[in-house]
């Protein structure tokens, strides 16, 4: 006997209902993942963007005789506190390389101490209240202001934090990103084109295979150990050099190279190879000339993943000791370098309140960078897209 | 009667007033793919300068035995093979032959068409570069526009040389192929049912075609379609179950078909 409708609509009912409490479930869950990416986002915003800014004082310098033995000196005893010591460090070199300078006094716009700028950021600060007043007048008198920070792009590291920039760790990411796509991308793109296009499919190159899905899933610190076995203790490259964790960034890319290009190499009908197998091409000519150029997309779009997932690696690099402090940009492949990730790491260790800013700062210049990365390769992905 | 088919070594003669020259013979071809034998033992004689056409019902081995005479089964790693098929005196199934040298001999035009994703021009282009026929250049156009003119799309594409040989339409795309196959000057063409993908006007065009390239090359040709075997080809072999149940030149084979199960598929009876 068949139900009633009625029946059948009780029961349902229920089933309703619960569907309905699914959605609302499903729907929290995305609403949390959301408030904490948003949270995230808000507090990098928050701490950072005052590290894009960076507190000047118009100061009277005295380039004496004596300011070139002592360059406290050249300064007055009320701001000496608030202005730089790098900056002042810097003034007998200046003289030097200006002799005109000797005997000047002239008014000039000179960086802050980081107190200096946590005051007139509004943050905590150090300063003693004698040194607040004289800020307070200065800026009243429109002689303390908050300017652009190009140094934060345009300096090394510093034990000053006022002085403390990304460029040397960005140069050392760019070197140790070329280190990596020059190694990584030949070596897994040949090596994906063996095993689709030439390797027989037997027992070895299933295990080859497993084995490299196996190591996309290896902590990366694991890498950081083989590369420091393989590439400094037995290859002998120099510590902390571009050319040793390019190396182990590329290891730890490469199988991600692999399994993106073999994925985009069999996308590529097979009506294509036979095509080209019938007029007579050989197996690499099929390859170079017609399966590889139709798979280029994808095999640039993984590789851009990849080479972001390097640029956010920290792990692998402690080991291999890319974690010094380096104020100045590598000028080769072999120098001491640092990176972003490993900068950032840096300052987070540091006590002063303005280089808790500049760990911010650098993660949102990270972040930036990984980002447009990966929205090339969504963009490429998209262009380059072919429809079979 | 001159029906029951070649025995190895002895190529029947038909009833033809021309006799045509033998371009393959293929002797006691065996094929398996794996454990499963696709072909059991093919005898067969394929001649110069005609249309032979391979008809039967579904996976009774014709495009098989299709793709064995330019080895591209070589490609499919479980297949063996056994037998031979003999041109200019050689065994192409021998590895004294290079597949890549008897491709460029025995060109082949696919069931979907599959031109190359580049410009109309390097889809004819590539292959004769690739095997140095012709230095790039003038020689080179000339030769796309042969091979355009000789599959009957010059008119069609002249003007558009540059653009993608996969916006064209599917009967086009089709003797674009043949075109592709062409610039290589092959001896033999093989044609995998070259108009299943197409509308009636695009293969009533490619028929002709096919027509009018008998006269340069010898044509294999496999085809669901009865009519169109029996409004093409000189010849035509019935494939059953691996075997060829009979071979004869068309006519006769349509019209007085000496084996029953001949006459049934032919008639519609099962397939």
């Amino acid at each position: 006997m068949s139900q009633s409708l009625d029946d059948i609509s009780r029961q349902l009912k229920k089933r309703h209902r619960k569907s309905a409490r699914m959605k609302w479930l499903s729907f929290g869950a995305l609403l949390l993942a959301g408030v904490f990416l948003v949270l995230f986002l808000a507090d990098m915003l928050i701490k950072g963007l005052p590290a894009f800014q960076q507190a000047y004082i118009q100061v009277e310098v005295n380039y004496s005789e004596r300011a070139s033995e002592l360059p406290l000196a050249a300064v007055e005893a009320d701001v000496r506190e608030l202005v730089s010591r790098g900056y002042l460090r810097l003034i007998p070199n200046r003289m030097e390389a200006n002799p005109d300078l000797l005997g000047t006094q002239r008014m000039e716009w000179v960086l802050a101490d980081d107190e200096v700028d946590q005051y007139l950021q509004g943050a905590d600060s150090s300063l003693s209240a004698k040194h607040k007043a004289v800020v307070d007048r200065l800026t009243e008198a429109g002689r303390a202001e908050l300017q652009f920070n190009t140094g934060f792009f345009t300096n090394g590291d510093s034990k000053l934090p006022e002085m403390a920039g990304l460029a040397s760790a960005a140069v050392g990411s760019v070197m140790l990103l070329i280190v990596t796509l020059a190694f990584a991308f030949p070596v897994g793109v040949m090596t994906a084109v063996y095993l689709e296009e030439f390797a027989p499919d037997n027992r070895f190159t299933r295990f080859i295979d497993v084995n490299i899905n196996n190591l996309a899933a290896i902590p990366s610190i694991l890498f950081g150990l083989l590369g420091l076995a393989i590439f400094i203790n037995f290859f002998g490259a120099p510590r902390s050099s571009a050319l040793a964790g390019g190396l182990t960034l590329g290891l730890m890319t490469l199988p991600i190279i692999i399994i993106t290009a073999r994925a985009a190499l069999s996308s590529v009908p097979d009506s294509i190879r036979h095509a080209a197998f019938g007029v007579g091409a050989t197996r690499w000519q099929t390859v170079r000339d017609h399966v590889l150029p139709l798979s280029m997309p994808g095999i640039l779009t993984g590789s851009i993943i990849g080479m972001a997932q390097a640029l956010g690696e920290t792990a692998p690099l402690i080991i291999i000791g890319m974690i010094a402090f380096i104020p100045d940009a590598p000028t080769s492949f072999t120098q001491a370098a640092t990176v972003l990730p490993a900068q950032i790491y840096t300052w987070a260790s540091m006590p002063e309140s303005a280089y808790v800013e500049r760990t911010a700062a650098g993660i949102i210049v990270l972040l930036s960078v990984l980002i447009t990365l990966n929205a090339t390769a969504v963009y490429l992905r998209k262009k380059f897209e072919h429809r079979w | 009667m001159t029906t029951k088919l070649a025995s190895p070594g002895a190529p029947v003669t038909f009833n033809q007033e021309t006799t045509h020259d033998l371009e393959l013979t293929v002797r006691d071809l065996k094929l398996w793919y794996g454990e499963n034998q696709a072909l059991k033992g093919i005898d067969l004689d394929i001649y110069e300068n005609n249309i032979t056409a391979l008809i039967g019902p579904s996976g009774c081995g014709k495009s098989t035995f299709l793709r064995c005479l330019n080895r591209m089964n070589d490609l499919i790693p479980t297949v063996r093979t056994e037998g031979e098929i003999m041109m200019e005196g050689r065994n192409v199934l021998s590895k004294e032959v290079d597949e890549v040298a008897l491709r460029k001999k025995v060109g082949m035009v696919f069931q979907k068409p599959n031109p190359f994703p580049k410009s109309i021009y390097e889809n004819v282009a590539y292959a004769p570069r690739m095997h140095d026929i012709v230095p790039a250049g003038k020689e080179q156009d000339e030769l796309v526009e042969t091979s355009l003119r000789a599959a009957g799309l010059w008119e069609e594409v002249k003007d558009q040389l540059g653009s993608p040989g996969t916006s064209l339409s599917g009967g086009q795309q089709q003797r674009l192929c043949i075109a592709r196959a062409i610039a290589v000057q092959p001896s033999v063409i093989l044609m995998d049912e070259p108009t299943s993908a197409l509308d009636p006007i695009s293969t009533a065009t490619i028929e002709d075609l096919m027509y009018e390239l008998k006269k340069e090359y010898t044509i294999v040709v496999v085809t669901h379609n009865m009519q169109q075997a029996a409004r093409i080809a000189d010849y035509t072999a019935f494939f059953h179950l691996g075997e060829v149940i009979e071979y004869n030149d068309t006519a006769t084979m349509f019209s007085t078909p000496s084996e029953k199960r001949t006459e049934d598929y032919i008639t519609g009876r099962y397939g």
